[in-house]
């Protein structure tokens, strides 16, 4: 009996593992992302990006290498640390050298760890990790590697960008910072608290608390006490349904002042804030459609639209990955010499399709670009998310964000 | 629940050829599985499998063997798994050998359900299910709150390479994983066969059918759950060890209600009434994960389907309608149901291909991109926009349905003729 | 002061919504035996249903047929379904309503997508009812509490003093004796299931606009609701209400206040290691009452379970 079960596990393997020999001059990228689930809809947008941008960014243009195409293989990691593992494996199995993945800080840590030791272990299959959206400052500090490079302003450099903004308005004397109970909302805290007493010491801290994360059904205690607090301003890094809720019961429960915040645009979030965060969400973010940097951008997102109509082009940064990596491909002659291309992508200076430069700062990996402080609202909106009339416009902008903020990493170069 | 009575038709004492004959088997398959599949990705699975065996295993040794309804296993695989993994970054670590690790997993998987055993065990039924719900959230809860531990959400990982080498293996690769992996898997699946051969299976067995019953001989139902339940946790716990070693790391998902759910469905999947259900369940569901969710984004849809599918017509499990079959291939009957099986399951496959034919194409028809209408299913690439793959999906649905339901009073004519002489049930 | 009062209204909104939740849940529960794993996803239908009726005609119309509708699935559920497992015993019927709920949410993210849908209250409900001090009362809150508060009493009064209820409590005591007497036990089981899923259909249809209406709000509600009414004690309607008021206040006051376990380690005599972060004490040094606020119930469960294992009102065990 377990022979039978064992000769139908044969089959079904070896047709998961068939399906990879195809095609071996494309340059093939795992994106490992959630495509199923609770996160299913930021994961596939971001797939969307991906295949969008490597199509009319570098395979309309001729591909790599003389000729070579970028190809986007999608992966579903469940958003589970494990998951992303066991597809990490299928995806190296197929050949695969890059890695792209954002969604959770928690997965991109579980990566980078073993992408180190994969490439440690197997120096014949190597791979980079292209992270474009997870944001714990530690990925570029003490759990730096080579193979690891982030597009994304960590939470630190988008904090100090924030607080900047803060700083200049008088009218903010007390602020209250809640966050959801894991690194990334501790992370956002602690550089919360550290930049406003060097920026502005005689603000008030009126209050610094986690929530457990996902898991708040109510936030009208939380929004009760933020009222209660008479802070001016709120900071958050909530992101998903912990924003909308969070936002949404402040607002609801009398509170006036601003709500600083880095995720609360896209996926369904703006559309439901609407009417209700006009006037007090500022989130900070690159790559700014409104006003959009050139009629070339503006092309791309009305091409994007126009394909995806219930998409957004919500994560900006996935052009940057798209063209460094095609650039540092051609720089290092060889897509299969990850070390070469590593080495290519360090340092590099690249022009934004969204304006203003790019830097991988060698140092960290860590990209080192303008960073914009967006207000969420429905004037001025050339490109609105969700389809909802309202959009991200820019506030203010820093440029080059942090382009010397220290750094404890220690590189180990191959 | 009658299905489970059934093993009790095979108690044969002492070893016999007969008995060994199947772990002899498995043994040999696991040592040759790896040159079946070479990839590193085969072998990933493998051992993904493996380790779900030995939890759904153990979970058997609770709802299978016990009787109890346990919604927070989970959390004995993750505290063994969080304990490996802390040792293994620790300095001792390095005159460790590595496959002594999921033992210490093992032993901490057992002290946690000592202690939460020592109240949970007094009652069976409700009570128990909604202590090991509590129990479970809180110690999932506890995974952000207590970092020193638990390492908040990102975990705690490790690198098992640090370990002292074993005969010269410093288990780098995967294959030395597997080889690892699998090893446990036979010595914890032995063991646990074992135990519910001891009187104390025996008595988990009785306490769980008839609990008063049980009293009146003199045995203490709750001790007898205790005891199932302490060597459930242990289990637990080497399969946690098991899983530390192969991703060197352990997070929240390890403990929450997600997985204690899943173990659940894997091990009813399987079938909770024969031994080796949970492991017929746990390479099924794996499978069903890693190899469907590359084909379909609705894989999860399916999983459910099938789940509530095997509850309404099948609870005794895909191990018990293996199991069904033994009474005719004993009488050498069993080609008498040839026939009829494949007039009437040749239909039934059709229906289920064009049901989920058409709900793929619903799926793309709603959720693709616009002018993405061509899609690639069976190996056929067509347009949903059209017409003719909903109808051709639409007829072999109905078809195939009409087909299987007038078909299936004769197979169940066979089936009893089958199993006649015996005058057996069902 | 005036913080305690409105953390009391809040408390009582939250309380009164697990209420309609947990009152079909205890009714199922106590007459069949079944722990209803897919309850709060009969919730998550009501208010997807509700949604889908408002974008065509508006709030109260879907406040009027989505409840019905959840009860007609639910009652088709208990038919087709929970009827045909009910003969392999309690442990398959559990296993199978938990089955449904992976299903249900599946089949709701087929239908309706994996985002959070835009279903908003009525206008003439958004705003502020009423102030205390700086704190405005949302006028649907008020609304929640009072319409929680009728069904409350339709239900006694159905229960208490009516024919049916007369039947459905003694069917909750006695079924077989009710069997015998020639009622169609089998029937009154279908009803009461439906009945128990309407109302958490209308609590759905409340909630919806309120907690955000997305495929996981089963999930988050999810487990929340049997630990409602084994706290409760089975089959009692008023123990349901107790323990869903429990509930709600016990979870809202330790959100909105923060107890600091800093203080209490403090007045118990205990010195703060410096600095706290290298301390293998130091979770339980910044432990805080909002981080465990939404556990304490759980904890609460188990200590009920442990020494009166009936539950506070109820007759007998669980």
């Amino acid at each position: 009996m377990r022979t039978i079960v064992k000769r139908g596990a044969v089959a079904a393997l070896s047709l998961a593992v068939m399906a990879s020999a195809a095609f071996a001059e494309n340059v093939k990228i795992a994106f490992i992302d959630p495509l199923s689930g609770p996160f299913a809809s930021t994961g596939t947008n971001g797939l969307h990006q991906y295949e969008f941008a490597a199509e009319t960014l570098v395979n309309a243009n001729g591909g790599v290498l003389g000729g070579q195409k970028f190809e986007i293989v999608g992966f579903d990691n469940k958003i589970s640390p494990k998951e992303s593992l066991i597809q990490l494996q299928v995806a190296i199995d197929q050949g695969i050298r890059y890695v792209v993945q954002g969604n959770s800080s928690g997965v991109a840590n579980a990566l980078t760890e073993a992408i180190d030791k994969h490439n440690r272990r197997n120096p014949d299959s190597r791979v980079l990790f292209l992270n474009y959206s997870a944001v714990d400052p530690a990925l570029t500090n003490e759990k730096c590697n080579f193979w690891h490079f982030r597009f994304d302003a960590n939470a630190d450099i988008k904090m100090d960008a924030l607080t900047d903004v803060m700083a200049a308005d008088d009218s903010i004397k007390k602020v209250y910072i809640i966050g959801q109970d894991y690194s990334f909302g501790k992370a956002v805290a602690a550089a919360a608290v550290s930049f406003l007493g060097a920026k502005r010491p005689d603000i008030e801290i009126v209050g610094n608390e986690l929530h457990p994360i996902g898991k708040v059904k109510d936030f009208t205690p939380y929004a009760r006490k933020i009222v209660a607090s008479g802070a001016d301003a709120v900071i958050t890094g909530n992101w998903g349904s912990d924003m909308l809720n969070l936002g949404k019961s402040v607002i609801e429960n009398g509170f006036k002042g601003p709500i600083y915040t880095y995720y609360a645009a896209a996926d369904g979030i703006t559309a439901a804030f609407g009417e209700t965060g006009k006037g007090s969400l500022r989130l900070v973010s690159e790559g700014p459609l409104n006003p959009i940097a050139s009629d070339r951008a503006a092309d791309y997102v009305k091409a994007f639209k126009a394909k995806y109509p219930d998409g957004n082009v919500s994560q900006a940064r996935i052009t940057n990955v798209i063209e460094m990596l095609a650039r540092a491909i051609n720089d290092a002659g060889s897509a299969t010499d990850v070390v070469a291309v590593g080495k290519a992508l360090e340092g590099m200076e690249h022009d934004s399709l969204w304006g203003g430069k790019i830097m991988m700062r060698p140092q960290d990996h860590q990209a080192i670009q303008d960073v914009h402080i967006f207000a969420h609202t429905d004037e001025g909106v050339q490109f609105d998310y969700d389809n909802s009339g309202y959009g991200m416009v820019v506030e203010s902008s820093v440029t080059m964000a942090s382009a010397d903020a220290p750094t404890t990493c220690k590189m180990k170069r191959p | 629940m009658q299905s489970l009575d059934k093993t009790q038709t095979r108690l044969e004492g002492g070893v016999s050829m007969k008995t060994a004959m199947p772990w002899i088997v498995s043994a040999v398959m696991l040592v040759l599985m790896p040159f079946i599949f070479q990839s590193n990705s085969a072998i990933t699975i493998m051992n993904q499998m493996a380790i779900t065996i030995v939890f759904a295993l153990s979970y058997n040794m609770l709802l299978g063997q016990g009787g109890m309804l346990s919604f927070g296993h989970a959390v004995y695989m993750g505290v063994g798994g969080f304990v490996c993994v802390h040792v293994m970054n620790w300095d001792i670590f390095g005159s460790i050998p590595l496959p002594l690790l999921p033992l210490l997993g093992g032993i901490f998987g057992m002290i946690l359900a000592s202690l939460v055993g020592y109240f949970s065990t007094r009652k069976a039924g409700t009570v128990f299910a909604m202590i090991s719900l509590g129990v479970g959230e809180l110690i999932a809860a506890c995974s952000v709150i207590i970092v020193v531990f638990f390492g908040g959400e990102e975990g705690v990982s490790g690198d098992r390479t640090y370990g002292m080498p074993f005969f010269g293996v410093e288990f780098l690769s995967q294959i030395e994983v597997y080889y690892l992996t699998a090893g446990w898997l036979l010595i914890s699946a032995l063991l646990m066969y074992l135990f519910s051969r001891t009187p104390i299976g025996r008595m988990a067995n009785a306490v769980r059918d008839n609990p008063e019953r049980a009293e009146f001989l003199g045995y203490s139902s709750r001790w007898v759950r205790y005891n199932s339940f302490v060597a459930a946790g242990f289990f637990a716990g080497i399969a946690g060890g098991l899983f530390a070693i192969n991703y060197e790391i352990l997070t929240e998902e390890n403990l929450n209600l997600t997985t204690s759910g899943s173990i659940l469905l894997v091990t009813f999947l399987g079938g909770v009434g024969v031994f080796f259900g949970p492991v017929v369940g746990a390479i099924v569901f794996t499978l069903l994960q890693t190899v469907l969710s590359l084909e379909t984004e609705i894989w999860s849809l399916y999983v459910g389907a099938l789940f509530v599918a095997t509850v309404m017509f099948f609870p005794s499990g895909l191990a018990g309608v293996m199991q069904m079959h033994i009474v005719p291939i004993k009488l050498g009957k069993w080609r008498l149901l040839v026939m009829p099986y494949i007039v009437t399951l040749v239909p039934a496959i059709v229906c289920i291909l064009g049901l989920s034919g058409l709900i793929e194409v619903l799926f793309h028809a709603r959720h693709a991109a616009i002018g993405e209408t061509e899609m690639t299913l069976f190996w056929v690439t067509f347009q949903h926009t059209e017409i003719w793959p909903w109808v051709v999906f639409a007829l072999m649905a109905a078809l195939g349905f009409w087909l299987a339901r007038k078909n299936a009073p004769q197979l169940m004519e066979a089936w009893h003729k089958a199993n006649t002489p015996d005058g057996a049930d069902t | 002061m005036d913080l305690i009062l409105v953390n009391l209204i809040d408390g009582l909104v939250t309380g009164l919504l697990l209420f309609m939740l947990s009152a079909g849940l205890t009714l199922i529960f106590s007459m069949m035996g079944v722990l209803n794993f897919a309850h709060a996803s009969f919730y998550m239908l009501g208010a997807y249903f509700a949604y889908q009726i408002s974008t065509y005609l508006g709030f109260w119309m879907g406040l009027l047929i989505a409840p019905p509708l959840v009860g007609i699935v639910g009652a088709a559920v208990e038919r087709y379904g929970l009827r045909r497992v009910h003969q392999y015993g309690h442990v398959p019927e559990l296993i199978f309503t938990f089955g449904l709920a992976l299903l249900i949410e599946e089949l709701v993210k087929f239908i309706w997508g994996n985002d959070q849908i835009p279903y908003q209250i009525p206008e003439i409900l958004e705003g502020a009812a009423f102030s205390i001090s700086s704190y405005d009362i949302p006028a649907y809150k008020v609304f929640m509490i009072f319409l929680s508060l009728g069904i409350f009493a339709g239900l006694l009064f159905v229960m208490t003093r009516t024919r049916v209820g007369m039947i459905i409590q003694a069917a909750l005591s006695y079924p077989r004796t009710v069997e015998a007497l020639g009622h169609n036990v089998p029937l009154v089981f279908m009803g009461v299931f439906g009945v128990g899923t309407a109302l958490a259909g209308v609590a759905g249809v409340i909630a919806g606009p309120v907690l955000s209406t997305f495929p996981g709000m089963a999930f988050v509600l999810g487990s929340i609701v049997f630990v409602t009414i084994v706290i409760g004690g089975l089959g009692s309607l008023g123990g349901a209400l107790v323990a869903a008021l429990i509930i709600g206040w016990l979870t809202t006051f330790a959100k909105a206040y923060n107890i600091r376990m800093e203080d209490i380690l403090t007045s118990l005599g205990f010195t703060k290691p410096e600095p706290v972060w290298d301390s293998a004490w130091a979770d339980l040094w910044t432990l805080t009452s909002p981080q465990i606020a939404d556990i304490l119930p759980y904890l609460l469960m188990i200590l009920i379970l442990v020494f009166r294992p009936y539950g506070l009102f109820g007759k007998r065990d669980v």
